[in-house]
Formats: structure tokens, sequence, C-alpha cells
């Protein structure tokens, strides 16, 4: 039986320093409780803010954008900001870029003339990208600058949001609406960051996959920001109005939301696309995020930790049909937390497991990786919340103990073998899929056969319902075999059969003649 | 904040001395300040418990003195895996501190 296959994968982060202390909700939150401009966080986080070659020396981030294999940073002391490695700012399928270059990217995403940059920032931010292999031909039409006092009256008197550059007020991101709340500044300028991340992942995504950005028929954008105007909070379309800018003009598309787990729905929703026949080459696309800019950051300064939520993430990835060398998403062995499995973590681990494991007759030891939640623990210790891929591995394994698979004293070394994290906190990002970058590396040229993603999301940040989700796919070794085109099978016997009895009709036929 | 007002609710409805805390925090700390909050009041001074003495019984779902009234299976199925994968040792101790701290 033939199932999709993962065929190209993006990872790109944009380091948006100056973003950090006017778009990240712990600012926006200490504005809104120290009306008095008495905020630590505030006064003090500038000291914490890294540059841009500590981000792409970072070695999360090297991993992140593929640079790096994750089993690397096992050999790598944490903390691991305090181990820089040389990075690089471009990989075969990704990229960290810079926030003047970000910057540019936003005016060109813009369809509705809202960005605004300072006429010489923005030239110098066209200048690079017209440098830039995957932006050239947008930089060449960019055109929305304009003067200082443009900027300064639209910030002051129009409600604008300002944009800085190394503390330099630099351009500025209108509202799209004099009253709807939906439409603000503030908004825009998150879901046009949304979507320019989003831009930037999938261009990435196509520079490293033989698939024609025409091929693609169908595209969708799992991110958490929602997008529309007071009529319908949330409305859509990120994912078509990304692949306007990508030039996928074959294709539509449509978002899918679900927390932290959306992106692991989303894999699992294109594979089966692909498996259905309804769709060729499904694009999966997701930009950041900036209110998780600094999430962390009051927890990381009073700790003496640089702020390490300065960048913001986007994936994509295009799944297709089966060529017989790719990983193959086995739609047929998924898991799911179900609204009557409960919320302990017992249950919900097991619904993620069992149906796979049982499905496939495997055991938990006969799993080669497990890439679950990968946010990157260098931010989450000193944030609070501790280890987290290291506290599902150390759950799966407990499972294993239970079932017999693995013995107690086991346990330890089952944690230590497995996938870490490394993705940048932003929601969304962590959710099991960066580990497709690294997919054809084990699960093609690598002796990896299996691994099985897992996407959690917590519903109750919604407060819509109390409930916790997931969802589990296997991903495996492809075994080279690729049955023909026809979607309806017939095997040889049935094939002879219909064979004699057609000669056996028509030699009656001529009979008669 | 909203489990310290269900909390309050219950001691209030059928008194603090019919009332036994169950507690599930995955880290001692965590765990120890929520013992805390429902004996001596919110030491955050943040949630309905501040400055509330309800001196409630308290015991993690982990600690011995729990698991003995919960039905084997019952408890292996439920909490068997949390119970391998956290930190007993160190969730028993805080919670004895806790109590301990409290009664002196």
């Amino acid at each position: 039986m033939d199932f999709a296959t993962v065929r190209g994968t993006g990872y790109v982060l944009a380091h948006t320093p100056d973003m950090i202390l006017e778009y990240g909700s712990t600012a926006v939150n200490e504005r809104i409780s120290n009306p008095d401009g008495d905020s630590d966080y505030l006064k003090n986080g500038e000291k914490y803010i890294r540059s841009y070659e500590d981000a792409v020396n970072y070695p999360a981030n090297q991993v992140y954008i593929g640079n790096k294999h994750y089993s690397e940073l096992k050999e790598i002391e944490m903390p691991w900001y305090k181990n820089p490695v040389e990075g690089d700012r471009f990989a075969p399928g990704g990229e960290i870029m810079p926030q003047l270059e970000f910057y540019g990217l936003l005016e060109i995403s813009d369809s509705f003339e809202l960005v605004h940059l300072e006429e010489s920032f923005g030239k110098k931010a066209q200048e690079a990208l017209s440098e830039h292999d995957l932006f050239k031909d947008d930089a060449a039409e960019m055109k929305q600058f304009v003067s200082i006092d443009y900027i300064k009256d639209h910030i002051e008197n129009y409600e604008a949001a300002p944009l800085y550059h190394e503390d330099e007020l630099v351009g500025c991101i209108n509202r799209a609406h004099d009253s709807d709340p939906n439409l603000t500044s503030h908004v825009m300028a998150e879901n046009l960051v949304a979507k320019a991340s989003g831009i930037l992942a999938m261009n990435n995504m196509l520079k490293g996959t033989d698939i024609d950005p025409t091929e693609i028929d169908y595209v969708i954008e799992c991110s958490e920001e929602a997008c529309g105007d007071i009529n319908q909070r949330g409305g859509g379309n990120f994912a078509k109005a990304i692949a306007e800018v990508s030039k996928l003009t074959k294709s539509t598309g449509s978002d899918l939301r679900g927390f932290c787990a959306a992106p692991v729905h989303a894999l699992i929703v294109a594979a089966s696309m692909v498996k259905a026949g309804t769709h060729k080459n499904v694009a999966v696309v997701a930009g950041g995020s900036t209110a998780k800019l600094g999430m962390n950051g009051k927890s990381h300064i009073s700790k003496d930790v640089p702020i390490l939520e300065d960048c913001v993430a986007g994936f994509a990835f295009v799944v297709s049909e089966n060529d017989g060398v790719s990983p193959v998403i086995r739609t047929d062995l998924t898991g799911a937390i179900k609204v009557g499995d409960g919320s302990s973590p017992q249950a919900t681990m097991k619904a993620l497991t069992d149906p796979i494991l049982e499905g496939a007759g495997l055991n938990m030891t006969e799993i080669d990786g497990f890439a679950t939640e990968l946010q990157n623990p260098d931010i989450t210790e000193p944030g609070g919340a501790g280890n987290v891929p290291e506290a599902n591995l150390k759950m799966l394994g407990a499972l294993g103990v239970m079932a017999g698979d693995l013995q107690r004293d086991e346990l330890n070394d089952f944690v230590a073998a497995g996938i870490p994290g490394w993705a940048p906190t932003q929601g969304h990002i962590p959710s099991g899929v960066p580990y497709l970058a690294f997919a054809k590396q084990d699960l093609v040229d690598g002796d990896m056969d299996r691994v099985l993603m897992i996407g959690k999301g917590s519903l109750f940040l919604g407060r819509l319902t109390n409930l916790f989700d997931g969802v589990s796919v296997l991903i495996e070794r492809n075994s080279g075999e690729v049955s023909s085109g026809s979607s309806v099978s017939v095997d040889d016997e049935l094939k002879s059969i219909i064979k004699d009895e057609v000669a056996s009709a028509l030699r009656g036929l001529a009979g008669n003649l | 904040m909203e489990n310290q007002r269900r909390v309050k609710e219950a001691a209030d409805e059928h008194g603090a001395e019919n009332i036994v805390v169950i507690i599930g925090g995955a880290e001692p700390d965590a765990a120890g300040l929520n013992a805390e909050t429902v004996i001596t009041g919110d030491p955050t001074y943040a949630g309905p418990l501040t400055g509330a003495a309800l001196n409630l019984d308290v015991l993690h779902a982990v600690e011995p003195e729990f698991k003995e009234f919960v039905d084997g299976g019952v408890y292996d199925e439920q909490i068997g895996m949390m119970e391998m994968v956290l930190d007993v040792d160190g969730i028993v101790e805080e919670m004895n501190r806790v109590r301990e701290s409290a009664n002196a």
C-alpha cells in the first residue's frame, strides 16, 4: 500500500531583537501592569539581548535550521549559550535572517500598504534582499519608503506600531481600520510577522526540493495566529496569503488550528489528502509568533541568562506521493487523545502510543526515536518548565517498563538515547515536526527505521474546554516499493481471469461475424 | 487561583476538618508550595487563600499514605507511569518538611 512521503523541508529563524521589548507578550503585560514605567524587565531587558552573531553561533539554532544533527547537541555542555559553535547563516533548507532583511521581508509580505520603512533604512533592506537568492525579484518591487516624519506622525496620531532597529525608529506598521479591534496595528504586526516568516520558511523549503512550486496544489498553515476583521476573527487564510507571495500559483489552501499540536495534525491531514488522491503535493507551513519573543524573559534575566527567545521561527515541509525513497508517513498508524480519554498524563500518553505500537506489532524499544515536544531545554529550564522532551521520554520509558518492554534500570539509558530538544519556544514550532529536518538523514541515509512523532496542545488556554489534546503518527524508512499509478490495485490473478474472459468473448464475437 | 477558590469553597461548605487535599505537582518545590497554601495560606499573597490558614490535611498522590488507600490496579492505571517518572523521594521529603514546619 502506498503512503505519502516527506519530500522537502525548510526551517528558518528571523533574529528580531528589537521586537522583544516591543511586541513580546511579557513586555506588553509589563507595560500594562506598570503604567508608571517602573518595570525591571523593561528597564534592564536591553542588557540581556543577544547579537545576531550570538544567535547564529548558538548550537540549538544551528540544529533548528538543519546545519547540525540533533545528536551533536548531546556532546555540548549546557547551558548551550555559554558554549557557542561556529555557525552559518544558511543551511541547505534553512537560514537565520537578520532583522534588517526581515523588516524588508515584512514590506514584501504586505498587500495593503501597511508596512512603511524609513527611506534610507528601507533602501538598505532592499539592497540586502537583492543579494538574497530567494528574494531578489521581490526586493526590486519594494516601494513603501517614507520620511521619518511620516512614521512619527502615524505613531503619534494614528496608532501605528513602531519598528525599531538597533534602538532607532526605522519604520511603522499602520492599523488596517480605524475602529476594528481585530485590525489594529499590533494585530497586523503579529499577522504580518507570521506571514513573512511563513514565506521565508516556504521559500527555503522550495529551494531544497525537486518538486516544482507550480506542482504544489494545496497549502495547510498551522500557526497559532488569527486573521480576520470584526466579523470573523480567525477567518483566515494565512495559507493562501503565503502561497501567493511564494508564487505557488496552482495551489489553494486553508488554516488548521490546534495550539501546539497543530503541526502534527497538519502532517497527518496533508498525508491523508495525498494518500486519498485529493491533492498530489501538499505543503504544510507555519510562521512564528511575536508574542512569544521573550516569553520567559523575566525568568531569564532574573537568573542572569540572556533573553534566548529572540528569534521568530518558521517551518515548511511538502508531502507528496510515494517516490520509493523518501520517509513514509504511516497514516494507518496514528494515535490521538480522544475526548473520552481525559487529561491524565498516563491516559494521554497511552492514547498517543498504544494504537501505533499495537497496530504495527511493535514494542516501545523497537521505535528508533520519539520526536515529542522538542522545546529547547536551555530556554525552558531557567524558565521553570524543566526539560520537556526529557520528561516525555521518561513517561514513554515508564510505559515501556509497565508493558514489560524494558527493565526499570534501563529507563535512564532509554531517556539518554532519546531525541533531545532544540526548537525555539514559539508555541506550535517545537511540536514534533522540527524532527523532519533530519528524517532524510536518519531514515534514508542513516540506520534508523522508524520514528514516532507526537504533538500535544493545551486547549484550556482558549478557555473553551479543559481538555488536553495530542496526535501522533509513525514516520518510517521507505521500503522502495511503489505500486502502479492506478489507485485501484488489481492483483495478477484477477488480471489473468479478466484477460481470459475478454479473449473468450472476443473469440465468440469474431466467430459470429 | 481557580483551584484556591475551589478549595476555599469546599472547606467553607464541608468544614476544614472534613477535607483532605490530594495534590499532583510534578516538582518537589511546586508540590510544597501547593501544600503550604492549603495549610497556612497562599505564601505568594496572590490568590483567595492569602491569609487563610485552613490547616487542611494534604497528601501528594505519590505518598505511600495515600497509595495504601487506593486499589492497586487503579493506582497503576492512573499514576503508575508518573510514579516512575517523578522524583518521589524529593516530593515526599518536601511534603514532610512543609507539614512539620506548619505544625511547629
